[in-house]
């Protein structure tokens, strides 16, 4: 107990969560600040579960203008609003966002998130990027990682392709208790540091679309494309990368597949079922990251509709673990 | 990919629940391209469902959920269509005509009754069904198609819990008892239908002695001053009682005897004048009146010590009296009653103190007493994703990759989502098979009241039953019947089986039927003089509704099919446990990565509980095993699955 109550108010709506984290948890949500940058609608569901879950403030970054494209997996915007001429996407989200929970602080931040200086992360306890490219995922996390105000802020990465998706994880150094007497302490790599572990090390059984989406970011960025700028003509080129990374990485080509890069490369799309269950998984690992309940992943979550898994894999080298 | 838009386009789904799960799938179904979307919830909108039921706000309490969720979804999906109904889906218009129209039903329901009634009609119809469940951040969705897959109730599920009387009435051991007597005994006698049967003043021992001298204890004489009434019946209930049940030394020649407790010994001073002035209660609807405020009383997660229990316990009651005088005589436990869960909570309070039972706090006993299952919005999102792409995938026929899937706290073999191969029907299911089952009962002390009420509506979850012997026609129910048949089943209720006009004997066959849900199965009567009442405390046991032959008597079926004691029951409390139970299962697994327990999630958000209901895996070593990672149609398999399975097609 550190003095504060929650109000007769919060108690009563959010008694259901309380009897899933205890009330302790549900203080400590209600003063996070959370970041996210990019609107699609994996984000879009994210920020519905943890605005409804109560978290403190959550501030919105996007500056793009309302296309027909960001209606499909976003039901935050609302399709006669997009005639509104000048208001930006995350403008629009904002606004839906609020009215789930008036106990919420939603606001929209302005600019491009990775020419921010470091200082302006110190608000914040989780930074949640999408549509967003391997560059700018390196420069952002960084940036969070260099912070070394009291508590450590938490990097998320997400990416929806086609019907498959990702979620990278950053907690940097975190403790957080266990039924055991000693608290657990997990080290997690940067997502710099985790891409760049050899593909040889990892173990066999590792999911073929960790490797795939690698092989998409690097062809994005070879080709200097934004994310999901791509489609099935892009093939040839993205098979004949195929073979330099696996060569150079000793990594049989047959664990990166044809046909799951083609989905991939053509559907650049999100698939909303994907963007329910990536927006769930990710707001989950958030709310276990603040409250300090519950055992966060490490640090790559995959899903793909065609096998139906959503598996864990720990992407880290050894010896930094 | 164009031939699945076309599907989805074309289709006609049926959702079942607009709660939690069903706002969701909503919203998912309309951002997937689906089109036309009936919709079925009988319920209004709560506070409480605010934090996860995001198409809800504030100023829609009180409202249809399935209307409002329409409503909120045609905002970002004007054109297409949302067809709601504010009813009960066991309602007769929702009959088998009705759900043949729909290609996919899919079930965001939030108890088992419900649940059983939807599978048997979609087995009547032939329509597939997406059933799903979810408890904090544990979650199920299965794929039932008639003859492809197994049918919900393929696997039996745990009926209600239930107590013996006597642990309730005299010697309760775990708070939970305290909480079944102070809402089913002592709030059901003060403020509910005073025709009730109702166990009080029913002792073991002594219990017709008692109950005549204490008929009238509970009644409000003429002009009693709502204190001295409300003393009056502390004193005989957390006194009198207690000092009275201690007189039968028998009883606690092996448990801790429990301690009589007087409102002088716990509030030696005048207590009218130490309680709350009911002026300070400026009120204005039944749910805003409160006992806690007046006493200074506010966190609800707080424990109150025995004087305030007695505080609150005599406030609530004479505010009862004073406020809301016209409800008494109909008034049944409601966990959105304040008042109510402030009587409740501090009469358990008093009673465990009084049993030497820790105590606990408001927030945790109205847990408890209004089975509040825990619920998040995530796993409820990521739960209606799944259905969606199970839904698809039965648009498109594509069985061979109809999967259920379970979502996990902690990772199982790396997955925090792990799909399993659906099980093929059940052969011995009396739901989907036409298995017949074996009853083993006292056919000379068991009346037809028995049969009706814990075997076909318990256990068999039928409605609108009606029972034949052979030809003829033993019971029935319906609105249509005629007044001498009607009074003939009536009559027929009260006797014994051996008794009724077409006796019912060792080797009768009695055919079931109920027609709303054209579900029909045939018992085998074998008549038995003697049960255990630890083991089969309904005093009768139901058999051949099992999962597949087995030499594991451990199998959790048995706690289902009988989880109390005694001739006597008391119904209704659904605890929690088997909920908690799931949850630690779930811990096992991530700790020993090879225990594994599945927790099948049978009820979700309001309602109540999950069944630790191993479908499929039982024991302790066996885990899911996992069919060559290299294939890209690779799917977790589940070893020793009785049902032994596989492959669909
Ligand atoms: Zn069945």
């Amino acid at each position: 107990m550190d003095g504060e109550e929650l109000t007769a108010q919060e108690t009563a709506l959010y008694d259901r969560q309380i009897r899933v984290w205890g009330v302790d948890a549900q203080r400590r949500l209600s003063k996070s600040h959370i970041l996210v940058s990019g609107m699609n609608g994996t984000v879009a569901e994210f920020c519905k579960n943890i605005v409804l879950a109560g978290v403190g403030s959550l501030t919105l970054m996007d500056d793009r203008l309302v296309t027909e494209e960001d209606l499909l997996a976003n039901f935050l915007i609302r399709p006669d609003e997009k005639e509104f001429g000048g208001r930006s996407l995350a403008e629009f989200c904002c606004d839906s966002l609020r009215e789930f929970n008036p106990m919420v602080r939603v606001s929209v931040e302005k600019g491009d998130l990775a020419s921010f200086d470091g200082e302006f992360f110190d608000k914040f306890d989780a930074v949640v990027v999408a549509r967003c490219s391997l560059a700018i995922k390196k420069v952002i996390n960084a940036k969070c990682r260099k912070r070394s105000k009291g508590t450590q802020i938490a990097f998320y990465a997400v990416d929806c392709r086609d019907s498959c998706g990702e979620i990278f994880v950053d907690l940097q150094n975190y403790t957080y208790a266990q039924n055991s007497p000693d608290d657990c302490l997990l080290k997690y790599p940067s997502f710099e540091e985790a891409i760049t572990v050899p593909w040889r090390t990892l173990p066999k059984r590792t999911t073929k679309l960790y490797f795939a989406m690698r092989v998409i970011e690097s062809f994005e960025q070879a080709e200097g494309r934004n994310p999901g700028e791509t489609s099935l003509a892009d093939l040839p080129r993205v098979l004949v990368l195929r073979k330099e990374l696996c060569e150079a990485q000793s990594l049989n080509e047959s664990q990166i597949p044809v046909g799951l890069l083609e989905r991939l490369l053509a559907g650049t799309r999100e698939y909303p079922p994907v963007c329910a269950i990536l927006g769930g998984i990710l707001g989950q690992e958030v709310i276990k990251a603040i409250s300090g309940k519950g055992d966060p992943l490490k640090n790559f979550f995959l899903f793909d509709v065609v096998d139906g898994k959503g598996v864990i894999e720990d992407i880290s080298n050894p010896t930094e673990t | 990919m164009d031939s699945q838009k076309q599907a989805i386009k074309g289709a006609k789904v049926l959702m079942v629940g607009a709660g939690g799960i069903g706002c969701e799938l909503l919203k998912t179904l309309a951002l997937s391209g689906f089109e036309d979307i009936h919709i079925i919830d009988m319920d209004t909108i709560e506070v409480s469902n605010l934090n996860r039921q995001f198409l809800f706000r504030q100023w829609h309490v009180g409202q249809s959920k399935a209307k409002v969720a329409r409503e909120a979804v045609l905002k970002f999906r004007p054109h297409i269509n949302i067809t709601p109904y504010h009813a009960n889906v066991k309602d007769p218009e929702f009959n088998i005509d009705f759900f043949k129209q729909f290609n996919v039903v899919l079930n965001g329901l939030d108890n088992l009754d419900a649940r059983r009634h939807v599978n048997r009609i979609c087995l009547a119809a032939n329509v597939p069904l997406v059933e799903s469940g979810t408890t904090g951040f544990l979650g199920q969705v299965t794929v039932h198609v008639k003859s492809k897959t197994e049918c919900y109730e393929c696997q039996p599920k745990p009926t209600p819990k239930t107590y013996p009387v006597c642990t309730i009435t005299s010697t309760p051991s775990k708070f939970v008892h305290c909480i079944v007597w102070a809402k089913d005994l002592l709030f059901a006698k003060l403020f509910g239908d005073k025709n009730q049967e109702n166990d009080l003043n029913v002792r073991s021992g002594d219990a017709a002695s008692s109950s005549e001298h204490t008929e009238d204890v509970f009644e409000r004489r003429l002009n009693e001053d709502p204190e001295q009434y409300g003393q009056r019946i502390y004193d005989h209930v957390f006194g009198y009682n207690i000092d009275a049940a201690l007189a039968n030394e028998e009883t606690w020649r092996n448990r801790n005897r429990p301690k009589p407790i007087y409102i002088k010994d716990v509030m030696p001073d005048k207590p009218q004048q130490q309680n709350g002035n009911l002026d300070d209660n400026s009120v204005n609807g039944n749910s805003t009146v409160s006992a806690m405020p007046s006493l200074g009383l506010k966190n609800p997660q707080n424990i109150w010590s025995l004087l305030e229990n007695t505080r609150i316990f005599l406030e609530s009651l004479k505010l009862f009296l004073v406020k809301r005088e016209k409800e008494i005589g109909n008034l049944t436990f409601d966990k959105d009653d304040q008042l109510a869960v402030e009587f409740v909570t501090a009469a358990a309070n008093i009673r465990a103190a009084s049993f030497g039972i820790p105590m606990q706090s408001l927030f945790e006993a109205k847990g408890i007493a209004g089975n509040i299952v825990h619920a998040v919005a995530t796993t409820n999102a990521i739960t209606a994703g799944l259905i969606v792409i199970e839904a698809i995938k039965i648009l498109q026929s594509d069985a061979t990759n109809y999967r259920m899937t379970y979502i996990v706290e902690h990772p199982l073999r790396k997955m925090l989502l792990m799909p399993v191969e659906p099980f093929e029907p059940n052969k011995s299911c009396y739901v989907c098979s036409e298995t017949p089952l074996s009853l083993e009962i006292n056919t000379n002390r068991s009346k037809l009241r028995d049969f009706v009420e814990k075997i076909v509506k318990n256990k068999l979850g039928m409605h609108s039953p009606s029972i034949m012997h052979g030809t003829s026609l033993i019971y029935e129910v319906g609105d249509d019947l005629e007044e001498d048949f009607a009074n003939n089943y009536a009559l027929n209720l009260e006797k014994f089986l051996s008794e009724l006009p077409s006796p019912v004997t060792s080797g009768t066959v009695l055919t079931v039927e109920d027609f709303q849900q054209e579900l029909s199965c045939s018992i085998y009567i074998k008549h038995r003089e003697e049960f255990d009442e630890e083991k089969e405390p309904d005093g009768m046991l139901l058999t051949g509704w099992t999962p597949a032959p087995s030499n594991d008597d451990t199998r959790p079926i048995s706690n289902g099919e009988s989880s109390s004691n005694a001739s006597k029951q008391l119904p209704g409390t659904q605890e929690d446990s088997d909920e908690i139970s799931a949850v630690a299962a779930d811990k096992e697994i991530a700790l020993t990565g090879s225990k594994r327990k599945q927790s099948e999630i049978s009820d979700v958000d309001g309602e109540v509980a999950i069944s630790a209901c191993t479908s499929g895996i039982k024991g302790s070593n066996q885990k899911p095993e996992e069919v060559d990672d290299n294939g890209d149609d690779d799917v977790v398999m589940l070893d020793e699955n009785p049902c032994k399975k596989k492959r669909l097609q």
